[in-house]
């Protein structure tokens, strides 16, 4: 005989649980991306990059390594970029380095997020001892720089493979993430839907899966962004100074033999800025996106449309 | 001395424009105690902060007249109502928590307010603060604290301590002691309602609370939907409620002295305004609905003194 | 004062954690890297000061773990960091010493106006929120906060320094014509030089600060008491600045302190193009030198000052924000 009863003093809606079928949220994200202008621009960049990579024979059509051409050949329209030093084609290069660059980033971008997730996750929900040993652990980790930290690990690894730079630099990266994704899920824990769910008996892991997680969406895709972000800006940085391995084909690798021949100072200024510029639209593309995300996640934040207040006396017709 | 005409809020929103106060109406003369009363979400808040000039975006004034001593202030600027803010018009929050700034102390935003409206020596500003503390009750030592230190009901009263600094001509209540226990709640009232009475001052207090209100107020205002739902003395509301709407808010809770009777609530839920029913916006949830009463949308009809929205009290087809 | 009691406890944890580190990664990483280090550098030492080594990194060494361990913490807290390698038999000390002074110039300077600047454009932008300002500003800000800092500089270096011929692109000063010291063609070559660095630091971090403080402060200009402050009649510019700014500083003062790692690392590729005699570029020598004994002091020098300025933030916002101080 319960009819919801009106007229008493209700309680906000924070007992409502929030939208968890993922068909859903999917479908919200989809129609978000494409209303906000910054997703979008973001995305498309970023496919055009995936693409890149994906089919790199398809879009450059020499070999990046072949040191068959003319050195230092100006822009042509056999060389979209010139060669290089080595008679290199200078835009083959940089298409088949797309690969090397989007795997570190997606990579490091995930394994980062799930570090980050099963600590600040479990340091939330566990509390206590446990809570406070992560806790300092995740601080500790956050304040020593991690570039210099990078540095000291790659010299003494004497420049890794990528799979040493992706393991270093994700072991280095987590604890930011860990420490967001910490303090929301402390804030929803106390929420009433969870609440509910312990009082329908379910075990912890199943509420932290199934209940928990799935709401802090838009956190760890923002997570997720950032990460691969700051992956490619270290990443390339490391290979840049000579710490990654020179003989793979990546941008900041293409950078490192661009600096190590002067590049700029002698007249070849397009093998050093060209990669570096893609880098820059990479780490653009991702910005957007997290930057659109940030919008979408707190509505505060969303362009606002400038309103004029309506001056003098305006009054209704009749009534 | 307040004359409220047609007051219409709209927020403006990428899915559309939601109208939050639908052509409102009504005046406070001085001296006066109105209640606002309504469930979350009819507009109460909204309507209050409108009239004092307080919207921010996404919400605007999109049509009527808040005329404040004679003077419209819908439309003005802020640097042009600073002048009547605080001195004639002062406003008191829900939540003080919120509304005091957390960095600074009690007695400094005592100061800032002060200091904005005059030039007043650090003497001057210390004994005023002082003295509307202990108007409230407080200890002007407390001068000194931030808004953390203080408990809830404490600093609820230093806001209203604030609000009295230059003993303005009406002061807006916006839910002040929603956010306290029930004892705090009446305390807090009653001491609202003396300080009315010393100093004369008007008040406006909105609450979804009506058995609190219903003790202090002079006349009421009952709000439903964006629109005056009901409006009059608050003891003829009270010994006869005309709308529907009003009945049912006073049947909701018991009379502790009455004889038992089984609660009723009004069933339903107030309805969306991005998508507000055709006709009267109660029908839905009204046990004397009619079918004239979907397609009409009731206009304000007198009723012995009050004003009621309801096609059935105009026609007189519902008795009393 | 329990706060401050924390946050210095914290500090010494964290300093404490990272000489930890900076003692077990030669000893952890495959391929027994210190001892290519010492063949390398073999001729050239004395036999205590190759001794000395073999302790520093562990090598050939008959004393535990343990011991080194020991030894190695007495000889931080004793100030000796051992010698340089690259510029044997100098100190490192004295090596860091001759390089500190570049770089503390060039990102203090650089850091304290991004930080000012940015934080105020922040402010105006979240202030005058629906303009055009505040429609341009954002998505610059998070473009270029996307851009990798060698970027920056080597385009500012290209345009300004080859193509335009406005400032010198390479290094502290004129190391052939200046001679060091007090006098006034030293100073103006000095700024000269480090124009272009200082610019391209500013521009690679201004963009944190300006966005951060835009959105803390958006959220904080839809609190409760900014709207109080408009009832009561406060001028704009007293909203902005006491109930909002001063609201909305705070997390910023923490993210300050956070990112200052990022504008170390920075700093160490800025210095790298430009060749900036820093502690930066005296990293990365010290890195393809093998000179591992620099290279550690420079780690350690990096992560103490980056902590002491986080101290010193946590330190400065507990003195804003009465709420820290609040013995709970």
């Amino acid at each position: 005989m319960a009819m919801p009863v009106s007229g008493v003093p209700t309680e906000t809606p924070a007992t409502q649980a929030p939208d968890l079928g993922s068909g859903r949220t999917l479908g919200r994200f989809g129609r978000a991306v494409r209303l906000n202008r910054k997703a979008t621009v973001g995305s498309v960049l970023l496919l055009i990059f995936i693409l890149i990579a994906l089919f790199p024979g398809v879009i450059a059509h020499d070999s990046p390594t072949q040191d068959a051409y003319t050195p230092q050949l100006g822009v042509s329209t056999a060389h979209l970029l010139g060669t290089n030093h080595y008679g290199q084609d200078l835009f083959a290069q940089l298409v088949y380095g797309t690969r090397n660059v989007l795997i570190i980033a997606f990579v490091v971008g995930l394994a980062t997020t799930t570090i980050a997730v099963l600590i600040g996750v479990a340091a939330a929900y566990l509390g206590g001892l446990a809570d406070s040993s992560l806790n300092v652990l995740t601080d500790v980790l956050l304040v020593i720089p991690i570039f210099p930290l990078l540095i000291v690990i790659a010299a003494y690894a004497h420049g890794g493979t990528t799979l040493v730079l992706i393991a270093a630099i994700t072991l280095t990266s987590w604890s930011y993430t860990a420490r967001q994704l910490r303090s929301q899920a402390l804030t929803l824990r106390r929420r009433d839907f969870l609440e509910a769910a312990r009082v329908r008996g379910e075990r912890s892991l199943y509420i932290i899966v199934v209940e928990l997680i799935p709401t802090m969406t838009s956190l760890l895709v923002a997570s997720f962004l950032t990460n691969a972000l700051y992956a490619v800006l270290f990443a390339s940085s490391l290979q840049f100074i000579g710490l990654g391995d020179p003989n793979t084909v990546s941008w900041g690798t293409t950078l490192y033999w661009a600096q190590n021949n002067a590049a700029l100072q002698t007249g070849q200024p397009l093998w050093a800025i060209a990669p570096g510029a893609c880098i820059a639209v990479l780490g653009a593309a991702f910005a957007l996106l997290n930057y659109a995300f940030d919008e979408i996640g707190n509505p505060a934040l969303r362009p606002v449309r400038k309103v004029r207040q309506r001056k003098g006396t305006e009054q209704r017709a009749g009534k | 001395m307040l004359e409220v005409s047609g007051l219409t809020v709209d927020y403006i929103l990428d899915q559309g424009n939601v109208r939050a106060v639908d052509d409102v109406s009504f005046t406070v003369g001085r001296g006066e105690f109105l209640g606002i009363v309504g469930e979350s979400g009819c507009g109460k808040s909204t309507l209050l902060f409108a009239a004092a000039q307080l919207l921010a975006p996404p919400a605007t004034v999109a049509a009527g007249t808040v005329t404040f001593d004679g003077t419209n202030l819908v439309g003005l600027t802020d640097d042009q109502l600073c002048a009547m803010r605080w001195r004639d018009m002062s406003v008191v929050m829900q939540s003080a928590m919120n509304a005091l700034n957390p960095v600074t102390s009690i007695g400094a935003q005592f100061k800032d307010a002060m200091r904005a409206h005059g030039k007043f020596t650090s003497e001057e500003i210390a004994a005023r603060s002082a003295e509307v503390l202990k108007m409230v009750g407080i200890d002007p030592v407390h001068l000194r604290s931030y808004p953390h230190q203080l408990s809830g009901g404490m600093r609820q009263r230093s806001m209203i301590a604030m609000a009295m600094l230059f003993t303005p001509d009406l002061i807006i209540m916006d839910e002040p002691t929603s956010a306290l226990d029930v004892v705090a709640q009446r305390s807090l009232m009653v001491q609202i309602k003396e300080l009315q009475l010393e100093f004369g001052f008007a008040v406006i207090f909105v609450t979804h609370d009506m058995s609190l209100i219903s003790h202090f107020s002079d006349r009421l205002m009952v709000m439903y939907a964006g629109q005056v739902a009901e409006i009059g003395a608050t003891k003829k509301i009270f010994d006869r409620p005309l709308h529907p709407y009003t009945q049912g808010l006073l049947e909701a809770f018991p009379s502790i002295r009455g004889p038992r009777v089984p609660l009723k609530g009004i069933p339903g839920n107030p309805p969306d305004l991005s998508r507000v029913p055709a006709g009267c916006r109660f029908r839905p949830r009204c046990p004397y609905a009619i079918e004239k009463c979907a397609v009409i949308a009731p206009d304000l009809y007198p009723h012995d003194g009050t004003l009621v929205r309801c096609l059935r009290r105009e026609d007189g087809s519902l008795a009393s | 004062m329990r706060y401050a009691l924390r946050r210095l406890g914290f500090f010494v944890l964290t300093l404490w954690i990272a000489l930890t580190i900076n003692f077990l990664l030669p000893r952890l990483m495959p391929g027994n890297p210190a001892l290519a280090m010492l063949s390398r550098f073999h001729g050239q030492l004395s036999p205590s000061a190759l001794n000395a080594l073999e302790i520093q990194f562990g090598v050939n060494t008959h004393e535990s773990l343990l011991s080194q361990y020991v030894s190695y913490l007495h000889g931080i807290f004793t100030g000796n960091f051992g010698l340089s390698l690259s510029e044997y038999p100098t100190p490192v000390t004295s090596v860091i010493g001759s390089a500190i002074w570049w770089t503390l110039g060039l990102v203090g300077i650089a850091t304290v106006l991004a930080f000012g600047l940015g934080t105020f454009l922040g402010i105006v932008s979240a202030w005058r929120r629906g303009s055009k300002l505040d429609s341009i500003v954002p998505p610059t800000f998070v473009i270029t906060s996307a851009i990798p800092y060698f970027w920056i500089a080597m385009v500012l270096v290209l345009i300004f320094g080859l193509t335009l011929h406005w400032f010198p692109s390479q290094g502290g000063y004129y190391v052939t014509t200046d001679s060091p010291g007090l006098n006034l063609t030293f100073f103006q070559d000095v700024v000269n030089h480090a124009f272009l660095p200082a610019i391209s630091l500013l521009i690679a971090t201004i963009g944190t600060w300006i966005l951060t403080m835009r959105n803390t402060m958006i959220t904080t200009l839809a609190e409760d008491y900014v709207r109080m402050a408009r009832a009561k009649g406060l001028s704009s510019r007293r909203i902005m600045f006491d109930y909002a700014a001063r609201n909305a500083i705070l997390p910023n003062l923490t993210g300050f302190a956070m990112s200052l790692g990022f504008v170390v690392s920075g700093a160490i590729l800025i210095e790298y193009v430009f060749n900036y005699p820093g502690v930066g570029y005296m990293l990365l020598q010290a890195v393809s030198g093998e000179d591992y004994p620099l290279m550690q002091g420079l780690f350690l020098l990096i992560t103490v000052a980056v902590l002491f300025a986080i101290l010193v933030a946590d330190v400065l916002t507990a003195i804003l924000d009465p709420r820290t101080r609040a013995e709970s």
